[in-house]
């Protein structure tokens, strides 16, 4: 295997939260490599532990109640397990960014959105804060907002408009990594489509990796390089575009797509996923998917390994341990 | 913002007229008047008319207090017997030391509650989250008169550091001030540490966090600013519990205020002093929650937009 | 995170449970809210045995002056007055003005501010103006001092003490009160009543009282604690009960005196208004905590 640049490596992170109501097993090992420049959709319902996984990128998970565990979190090489709190602070917003998935909640109401803007800019450009200032207005022009409304709070914005700010302060120190919360899911119709337009360009400006968390499989074939789809903390399975969206193999993602409406065949019936998502303190034995899954048996409650079907695409499923198992999905090449 | 001060100064009129007329209304209540007071054994029913009518004390409770409002206006309070002096001069020589005593014991109060609240909420479920939240309780349940006269037992009978009355220099000032500051103060802190406890989650300083805003600041500026809004408005009702407390606790250290002055009246039937005292010891109060609400619209701009329009 | 793990689970186990078995099963699983409920009933119970096993005139206000100023010994256990009145015995039977007042006030002060509160919360427009306004001009006048307008214009007695507190609270109570059912108001369940031709006063009571009673259930409670302190603050200031009654308030002032040599005279009535208050409030934060369960997260 040639050496990549990798922007980040993660390996076996597992996260769990110590609440009153027991312990939840938030991530449950899961291994994550993104190439520079390359994007990643991160695909799953809302509990999978996606953006708790986001999170622990940033060691940003709330410790109490949260522990996270991992045995390697690398950023451009950079050993994030080991940093000071200091150190952190200096990667946080500068190589490494988040933007977040309600932009009523994400931004400070009792700041003007150029301060808020300008203070990652002052924090991390080494520059006085008038300078910072100046480059704010340039951020709010580059994301589509005229200069002069640096000085206006955040309730004088409109939720497209909040979230633009919002991308503008995760940009605002070209960062080599952004990761979006689900960036649109918050947002009307209409407005999703330009700021996910807008994330394309400026991704493509600045030459930034991104990870995309969405439980929606439309922007992921839209923006992103590579899938990994997770459920109940764990990723069943990851590859290229191509791998999970023609070459489907698990049954959770076969699932998900099944219970996407068909624009080609208007009289197709929609065949959602029965049940419910897993209760994250009491996951059931062996694949968690396996009491929803259609295709489960005995040997499902077994522990499961990472299966490898190509150089890119990895599926965790046991149930291609039985002779001739595939799922009803067609696979298109 | 002007137009809104001046709006709010407006109103505040017609809420002082009514206070004006429940004081004057309940301290006529009151079973006997200055005449009944005054040695009139020898006088005859008549003279005792005329002597009412003399001060003013003739007619049914609304003629009086009509003609009562009409002297207000022109700034008179009428005439304290026991002061022998007009009652706003007698309110104004002591409302200096008032509020002195509010401003410091203010000052008490924000200087525990807000450190205290902060590390209480960021160390949540910790030793110093124990302690203010008992803290708080205590300062909540003690009663501030019984509070100062523990701090007198302790510091003027058993270590003799502080003078126990009066008001002749700072010292004086110490007690008196943590007495009203600590009752204030255990409202204070819980506010402050729920209110922190709510922002410190939130969104937003998630956000700054995320691009690296170190810890400190994230709680200094970014979350104290939010939490502020309402912490002030606790503050702001508060304050009349604050100047009640000065009321007793005047009376423990013989400060020189209003507080006492007011006690004072109502024990010696100076119904004058009195109900001139409650009015303006009301007004008093009223221009402070004014102020705390101004300073509301420099916290929190959605406020401010409010005032402007 | 966690949080939105939570609501997920709701929906498999919503347990049917009543509101107050609901109440009761958040309540008692905090042990300081609980110590706060058992030291209110050791309270109320002793206050109440006290009625019995004294006799108010031989016991509670007859002077022994040979037996005065006795510091706390084995037949004294909290010492003696300056009228050699035993301290203990006053404390145990004065407990009743504390709790009554504290109680009978504010349960004025919660039915006619939370009437009033509703009202205006539900009619809204001038009706809810002139409420709001005439609250307004009681809260502009500092609560001691109106307590002290109210005892000089009726006369001390525990009677006009209690409605002095009462009424001197009523304005929170409606300010709480329609707060409350601002959010409820336009609840789509109270058109509904509405169109099904319920009186207004069978919506307000029947269904906006129901969803607006955490805040006044807790507001009253927090109200007793804040009624007893008033009270004694009012007593303190000898505009309360009148003596010799043994109210804690008073006999701290009478205490008061003698501080330097006899600093239990104002210790242990002091001490005693401080438990009942904290008793109080520690129910009262219990009751916050168990009746919101956003704060109960945090807790």
């Amino acid at each position: 295997m040639h050496e990549k640049d990798l922007v980040l490596d993660l390996q076996n992170l597992r996260i769990r939260f110590e609440t009153d109501d027991g312990t939840v097993y938030a991530v449950n090992g899961i291994d994550l490599q993104l190439e520079r420049g390359k994007a990643i959709g991160l695909v799953g319902e809302t509990g999978a532990g996606k953006t708790t996984t986001a999170l622990s990128m940033l060691r940003l998970v709330p410790t109490p109640p949260g522990i996270v565990e991992c045995d390697k979190l690398a950023l451009n090489g950079q050993d994030v397990l080991t940093m000071t709190d200091k150190e952190l602070e200096k990667i946080r917003g500068k190589d490494i960014s988040m933007i977040f998935q309600d932009p009523m909640t994400a931004l400070n109401p009792v700041f003007t959105v150029g301060d808020q803007i300008a203070e990652s800019i002052h924090l991390h450009e080494n520059c006085n804060m008038i300078e910072a200032q100046r480059r704010a207005i340039d951020m709010l022009e580059l994301v589509g907002i005229p200069g002069e409304r640096a000085g206006e709070y955040p309730h004088q914005f409109s939720g497209g408009m909040k979230q633009r700010v919002v991308i503008a302060i995760a940009l605002a120190c070209h960062p080599q990594l952004l990761i979006a919360d689900e960036p649109t899911t918050a947002l009307d119709v209409t407005i999703q489509a330009q700021v996910l337009d807008l994330m394309k360009n400026l991704r493509t400006k600045y030459q930034t990796s991104l990870i995309m968390i969405t439980h929606d499989l439309g922007i992921v074939a839209d923006t992103c390089d590579e899938v990994a789809v997770m459920y109940a903390g764990s990723i069943v399975e990851k590859g290229t575009l191509e791998d999970v969206f023609l070459r489907t193999k698990h049954p959770y993602t076969e699932g998900l797509f099944n219970s996407l409406p068909n624009i080609n065949d208007r009289k197709a019936m929609l065949t959602p996923i029965q049940g419910l998502m897993p209760d994250p303190t009491n996951l059931p034995e062996g694949c968690p998917f396996h009491p929803r899954c259609p295709y489960a048996g005995e040997d499902c409650r077994k522990p499961q390994t990472t299966r490898k079907f190509s150089d890119t695409h990895f599926v965790r499923c046991g149930a291609y341990d039985r002779p001739g198992f595939h799922i009803a999905r067609k696979e298109e090449y | 913002m002007i137009r809104y001060i001046a709006k709010r100064v407006l109103m505040m009129i017609p809420v002082l007229l009514a206070v004006s007329f429940v004081v004057y209304f309940l301290m006529d209540l009151a079973p006997g008047d200055l005449v009944d007071s005054m040695n009139t054994m020898d006088m005859t029913p008549e003279q005792i008319e005329e002597l009412r009518k003399q001060y003013g004390l003739d007619g049914n409770v609304f003629e009086r207090y009509i003609r009562y409002i009409g002297n207000l206006i022109k700034g008179d309070l009428g005439f304290s017997h026991t002061m022998n002096m007009p009652v706003f001069d007698a309110f104004m020589q002591r409302f200096p030391a008032t509020l002195k005593l509010a401003l410091a014991s203010i000052a008490v109060a924000l200087l525990i509650a807000i450190p205290l609240g902060i590390a209480a909420a960021t160390h949540h479920r910790s030793l110093i989250d124990g302690v203010s939240m008992v803290g708080g309780l205590l300062g909540l349940s003690m009663p501030n008169f019984w509070v100062g006269l523990l701090l007198i037992l302790l510091f003027s009978s058993k270590l003799g550091w502080l003078p126990s009355t009066g008001s002749d220099t700072w010292l004086h000032l110490i007690m008196p001030a943590i007495t009203v500051g600590t009752s204030q103060a255990g409202t204070l802190t819980r506010i402050t540490r729920s209110s922190m406890l709510d922002v410190i989650r939130a969104d937003y300083l998630r956000t700054a966090r995320a691009k690296g805003v170190p810890e400190k600041q994230v709680i200094r500026k970014h979350a104290l600013k939010n939490a502020l809004i309402p912490i002030i408005t606790v503050f702001g009702s508060t304050l009349g519990n604050a100047l009640g407390g000065a009321v007793t606790t005047e009376t423990i250290f013989a400060w020189p205020g209003v507080g006492r002055l007011t006690v004072n009246a109502v024990n010696s039937r100076d119904m004058a002093l009195a109900t001139g005292c409650i009015i303006l010891f009301t007004v008093f109060l009223n221009i402070s929650i004014l102020l705390v609400d101004i300073a509301y619209a420099f916290v929190d701009p959605r406020i401010k937009a409010q005032y402007s329009k | 995170m966690a949080k939105n793990i939570k609501l997920n689970k709701a929906p498999n186990e919503v347990k049917k449970r009543g509101m107050w078995s609901e109440l009761w099963h958040n309540y008692k699983k905090n042990p300081s809210a609980m110590l706060g409920l058992v030291v209110i009933g050791i309270i109320i119970i002793l206050a109440i045995w006290a009625q019995f096993a004294y006799d108010y005139d031989t016991d509670i206000v007859e002077q022994h002056i040979k037996e005065r100023f006795q510091e706390p010994n084995a037949e004294h256990l909290l010492g003696t007055d300056q009228y050699g009145r035993d301290m203990l015995t006053r404390i145990l039977y004065g407990a009743k003005y504390s709790l009554s007042v504290g109680i009978v006030s504010m349960a004025i002060a919660c039915t006619v501010g939370s009437t009033l509160g509703l009202i205006a919360g539900y009619y809204g427009g001038w009706v809810e103006n002139i409420i709001l306004r005439t609250c307004e001009v009681f809260v502009g006048i500092p609560t001691i001092l109106l307590g002290v307008a109210i005892m000089t214009a009726f006369g001390q007695s525990l009677g006009v003490l209690m409605w002095a507190i009462g009424l001197v609270y009523v304005p929170l109570f409606a300010r709480t009160a329609r707060a409350a059912v601002l959010p409820v108001r336009s609840e789509e369940y109270i058109e509904a009543a509405r169109m099904a031709g319920v009186s207004d006063m069978g919506i307000i009571f029947k269904h906006i009282l129901p969803n607006s009673l955490s805040p006044i259930i807790v507001r009253t409670t927090m109200g007793v604690a804040s009624g007893i302190l008033s009270a004694s603050s009012l007593s303190f200031l000898g505009m309360g009960v009148p003596v010799p009654a043994p109210e804690w308030g008073a006999m701290l002032s009478n205490g008061r005196e003698f501080i330097r040599d006899h600093s239990y005279l104002t210790l242990f009535p002091g001490l005693a208004i401080m438990i009942t208050v904290l008793a109080f409030n520690l129910v009262g934060d219990g009751l916050r905590d168990a009746l919101d369960p956003k704060l109960k997260r945090k807790g």
